[in-house]
């Protein structure tokens, strides 16, 4: 049956920024950017798992009809749309410092839970990230 | 014209995750119109017509929940939980969390147990919904 998740959307408003973002601040890696013609393929993903790609696409026509496209973009940006990651990472503390030195909007400091140390962050765009340390 | 509202949503939901932050703190409109770039006039207008509700509101169900939380995961007291949410007065938090959840924080702290999940999904979904 069904082995992995490979691939995964979330919404962004302006795909440049989504770049600067997720791999300048974040430090995702590109795993593809290509101009397809009829739209801009920007997919992203943790270095070394080039198997799970989170693609950072940009709502609008044809795709969908502008004023839907306008719908998207504002519960985008209240944080309603949904788009959610959660990354995990070997040291919560260390990331958060580091992220928090490169200006991220972080949310949520660390915290120990049931599931191990985690802490919440936004992008740009209104898209709730987490980071754990799991244990 | 689609910009301004993206704009303008975008700073309230940071407003929106300072008070999600800063909770235990009195509620500092001042403070948060700066963080939305709004007049503190227009904050509590603007932010209701984006949410659906006032901030003040908004800030009671986020003491609430972290009520609930420390009622089902801690061993502190009723009062001393009170006062870590950020309420001032044991009577409006009895008060208000028996408006909010249909119980007593001493009846809930008997009956509350959940599931686990991600806490910002915990967060969102065990925040009560209506309010007053």
């Amino acid at each position: 049956m069904l082995n992995s998740i490979t691939q995964s959307q979330i919404f962004v408003l302006d795909q440049d920024e989504a770049l600067d973002f997720y791999v300048g601040k974040l430090g995702l890696e590109v795993n593809t950017d290509q101009d397809l013609g009829f739209m801009r393929w920007l997919t992203v993903n943790v270095p070394g798992q080039p198997d799970r790609q989170i693609l950072l696409e940009l709502p609008g026509p044809p795709a969908m009809d502008e004023a839907t496209a306008e719908l998207v973009r504002e519960l985008l940006t209240k944080g309603a749309m949904g788009g959610w990651l959660c990354i995990s990472t070997d040291d919560a503390q260390k990331t958060y410092d580091t992220l928090r030195a490169r200006g991220v909007e972080l949310t949520e400091e660390p915290t120990q839970r049931p599931y191990g140390i985690d802490f919440g962050l936004r992008d740009p765009f209104g898209n709730a990230i987490r980071i754990g340390q799991l244990r | 014209m689609s910009r301004a509202v993206e704009q303008s949503n975008r700073r309230l939901l940071r407003a929106r995750d300072t008070m999600d932050r800063t909770y235990a703190q009195p509620l500092d409109v001042p403070m948060l119109a700066r963080i939305a770039h709004v007049s503190e006039a227009h904050f509590i207008r603007t932010f209701r017509a984006t949410f659906g509700e006032t901030p003040h509101r908004y800030l009671q169900r986020r003491r609430v929940e972290r009520a609930m939380f420390l009622l089902r995961e801690s061993d502190r007291s009723v009062t001393e939980i009170c006062v870590d949410v950020g309420f001032t007065s044991l009577g409006t938090f009895s008060r208000t969390f028996r408006e909010v959840v249909g119980e007593s924080p001493t009846e809930y702290r008997r009956n509350g147990h959940l599931g686990a999940a991600p806490t910002c999904f915990t967060k969102a979904w065990t925040r009560p919904s209506s309010f007053g």
